[in-house]
């Protein structure tokens, strides 16, 4: 009997997927494991597998068409066999929403004989048992994946080394954003659909500034004794390379600080406030078509130098969208950085369940008074958002305090 | 270093061991005046004389039971059986006697005896005369078997066997006896246990012994072709098995394809798939795969009998399968 094909959850926050392509057709045979399809996420295009052999029956949804998570999208069985294309949304589910363009779906006629209930089919992919080889099993185990997460590459979508070790991650980059095209002369719009990246920023961020009562604390940090510390720090590292940033220092200090001041470093979780004694990062990378944020874990406890290779590691996959999924979940408090766009301040909307994110503005020297004399000081402002839910006034000030000590005297990060 | 075939380097193993020590002396049919229906035994008979080269009538088990007496009065018989398809009839003496007699003597009696001969198939000589032993062989304890690839591990396995003091099964190949190779000049011994990687590789190892070993080259030479990189590891001994090495090819690779002569049901190939999924069960990344003889008499139709053997395509497409390629 036909096996359904299911819109899988591809990543941790997965509700829906937009049908990209269709690497198989109707009639195509296709084997377990092997791609029938690209599915855009809330994250990334991901490849849709076979989780039987045979051959592709019917498509359920066209091209272009958004389907949730759990509903049929095919049907895959062997040469000839009959499916009842329109019996085979799950119940209560709603129907694959065509493109536009498409059409929709036709349900079997309703005069031919009455087809049998299909029989109960096995989930796709069993959510307690992840097929994995031993080698992958270690890979993950060691490297702290979860298996769940991963998407199997071998026969059955079995995890091999291959999808552990991120030498062949089954995300892929986008096309071009049809926005980034130059227009063509005499149009004066375009209409472009939302994508699915788009639809989860704006999901997330009304889901924040909505509910959550931000305010915002501004501060102005002298940054003259962390510029002399970096430059002393990459003079030192020199030809090893791995230069360190204002941003790694940053990072680190909002670490270090975080530590300091748990009160800030919480989550608000509707009945209860998850405060952290883990200190992990969020770090907001802008990537065409949107931003997402990847996380440098335990900040508290690395060196400057592992923070700066880090960052650019996961900024350079945030750009090629091969970031996994536990390398932009978790995180415990939010950065976002807007200097070099020469932004001199700025709020930052909060990214929940966390209760605070600091916006940084642009270094830059400012006329400061210093005894009689007015001089020109390397400074920078930073704002803070705060979650009213989590952080009073005084607490965030305090932790602004603190770090604000730390910038303007960085050997207090020894401390 | 000389060139030398397989044929004359095993030639040389025996005619130095009986330099070195009068009590080893070479017995089977046609080794003598014949010189060996291989021509292994090529100018013993007029060096050694009669004593040491002893002719044998058409009587397997009977030459083999004068080995076994002639070990166990303190000589070092080297056997040799026209092929092992004719050792069968030995069998009894072989696996009865030989393997038996430090076991039941309680340790007083060793039996330093060598059997020896070509084994599994040549070309079209049918079913009868076309099979390969390994398995028989290496299911007795008491028994070490080696099966040389190679002139040099034949010379230097041939006089490992001599010099050991318990029965040693010799495993050689009529299709290999014309190869040629560097051979160490003198004292060359290969200790029995030790497999040897012949070629270096990352991505999987392919195991093999004796005629698989040219089959397993062709494949990695082939694999190479297709940037995959084949680790090729030649046993040279099948009891005692070199697990260490085994272990550590499929702990680099993570993959590996067995390759032998023999029929696939209860084959060497099966012994070594036990160690890996017992020893390196967290380091594969895929089952392993066998290639073996096809589970039949081996056919006397040319191609049939080439159909039915192992091939370098067959290991490749094994070696596409345990990398996910195919």
């Amino acid at each position: 009997m036909a096996t359904k094909v299911h819109m899988e959850a591809l990543s941790p926050t997965m509700e829906e997927g937009r049908l990209v392509k269709w690497t198989k057709h109707e009639g195509d045979a296709v084997k377990s494991g092997e791609t029938i399809a690209e599915v855009e996420t809330d994250k990334a295009v991901m490849e849709l597998v076979a989780r039987a052999d045979g051959q592709l029956l019917k498509v359920m949804a066209p091209e272009g068409a958004t389907v949730p998570v759990g509903n049929v999208v095919a049907w895959i069985g062997k040469p000839g066999e009959k499916v009842d294309g329109a019996g085979s949304q799950e119940p209560g589910s709603g129907a694959a929403k065509p493109a536009p363009a498409a059409a929709p779906a036709k349900p079997a006629p309703a005069a031919a004989s009455p087809a049998p209930a299909p029989a109960p089919v096995a989930a796709p992919a069993d959510a307690t048992r992840v097929k994995a080889s031993p080698l992958a099993r270690r890979i993950a185990k060691d490297a702290g994946v979860d298996l769940k997460l991963v998407q199997g590459s071998g026969p059955g979508g079995r995890v091999i080394k291959r999808d552990v070790e991120g030498g062949a991650t089954q995300t892929r980059a986008a096309a071009p954003a049809p926005g980034s095209r130059l227009p063509a002369p005499g149009v004066p719009y375009e209409d472009v659909p939302l994508t699915q990246i788009r639809k989860t920023i704006a999901k997330r961020l009304v889901a924040s500034i909505g509910p959550i009562p931000h305010f915002f604390l501004t501060t102005e940090i002298d940054m003259e004794r962390a510029a002399e510390a970096r430059d002393a720090l990459n003079k030192q590292l020199g030809e090893e390379g791995g230069k360190i940033s204002f941003n790694d220092i940053i990072i680190k200090a909002v670490a270090l600080a975080l530590a300091q001041h748990r009160a800030c470093n919480a989550w608000f979780q509707e009945d209860h406030i998850r405060y952290w004694n883990e200190v992990h990062i969020g770090m907001a990378v802008a990537i065409e078509d949107g931003l997402i944020t990847p996380v440098i874990r335990n900040a508290d406890l690395k060196s400057l130098r592992q923070i700066g290779a880090e960052s650019r590691d996961l900024a350079g996959k945030a750009r090629n969208r091969r970031l996994k999924p536990e390398e932009y979940t978790g995180s415990t408090f939010s950065l976002s950085n807007l200097g070099m766009f020469d932004i001199d301040q700025f709020t930052a909307v909060i990214n929940p369940p966390e209760a605070g994110i600091i916006a940084v503005g642009s270094i830059a020297p400012k006329a400061v008074p210093e005894g009689d004399r007015i001089v020109a000081r390397r400074r920078t402002r930073l704002t803070m958002s705060c979650d009213h839910r989590v952080i009073d006034g005084a607490t965030g000030a305090a932790f602004l305090k603190t770090l604000k000590q730390m910038l303007e005297n960085p050997l207090a990060m020894l401390l | 270093m000389a060139t030398l075939t397989y044929r004359d380097a095993l030639n040389q193993a025996l005619r130095e061991e009986m330099q070195r020590d009068q009590n080893v002396f070479l017995m089977g049919e046609e080794v003598g005046v014949y010189q060996g229906a291989y021509k292994v035994s090529r100018g013993l008979l007029e060096e050694f004389g009669p004593k040491r080269i002893v002719d044998t009538p058409i009587a397997e088990l009977g030459f083999a039971g004068i080995g076994v007496g002639a070990a166990m009065g303190g000589l070092r018989p080297v056997i040799e059986f026209m092929t092992w398809n004719f050792a069968v009839l030995a069998m009894d003496q072989i696996v009865n006697s030989a393997a038996k007699m430090l076991y039941m003597s309680g340790g007083q009696i060793n039996l330093p005896i060598v059997f020896r001969g070509p084994n599994g198939a040549a070309l079209q000589l049918a079913s009868q005369h076309s099979q390969a032993w390994e398995s028989w062989v290496s299911h007795i304890p008491g028994l070490k078997v080696v099966a040389p690839a190679t002139p040099a591990d034949a010379k230097g396995l041939l006089k490992s066997a001599i010099r050991d003091n318990n029965p040693v099964i010799v495993l050689e190949g009529e299709m290999l006896y014309n190869l040629k190779g560097d051979v160490p000049d003198g004292e060359h011994l290969v200790p029995i246990g030790k497999a040897e990687i012949k070629r270096e590789g990352r991505d999987v190892t392919l195991v093999c012994h004796s005629k698989t070993l040219a089959v397993a080259t062709k494949a990695a030479e082939m694999l190479a072709e297709q940037d995959l990189s084949a680790e090729v590891l030649d046993l040279r001994s099948l009891r005692p098995l070199d697990e260490a090495a085994i272990l550590d090819s499929v702990r680099k690779t993570n993959r590996a394809v067995v390759v032998e002569e023999g029929w696939p049901h209860a084959g060497i190939g099966a012994q070594i798939v036990d160690l890996i999924q017992r020893d390196a069960f967290d380091d594969l990344d895929a089952p392993v795969q066998r290639i073996t003889q096809a589970d039949v008499p081996m056919p006397y139709n040319k191609h049939l009998e080439r159909a039915a053997k192992a091939s370098p395509e067959k290991v490749v497409a094994a070696a596409r399968r345990v990398l996910y390629l195919e």
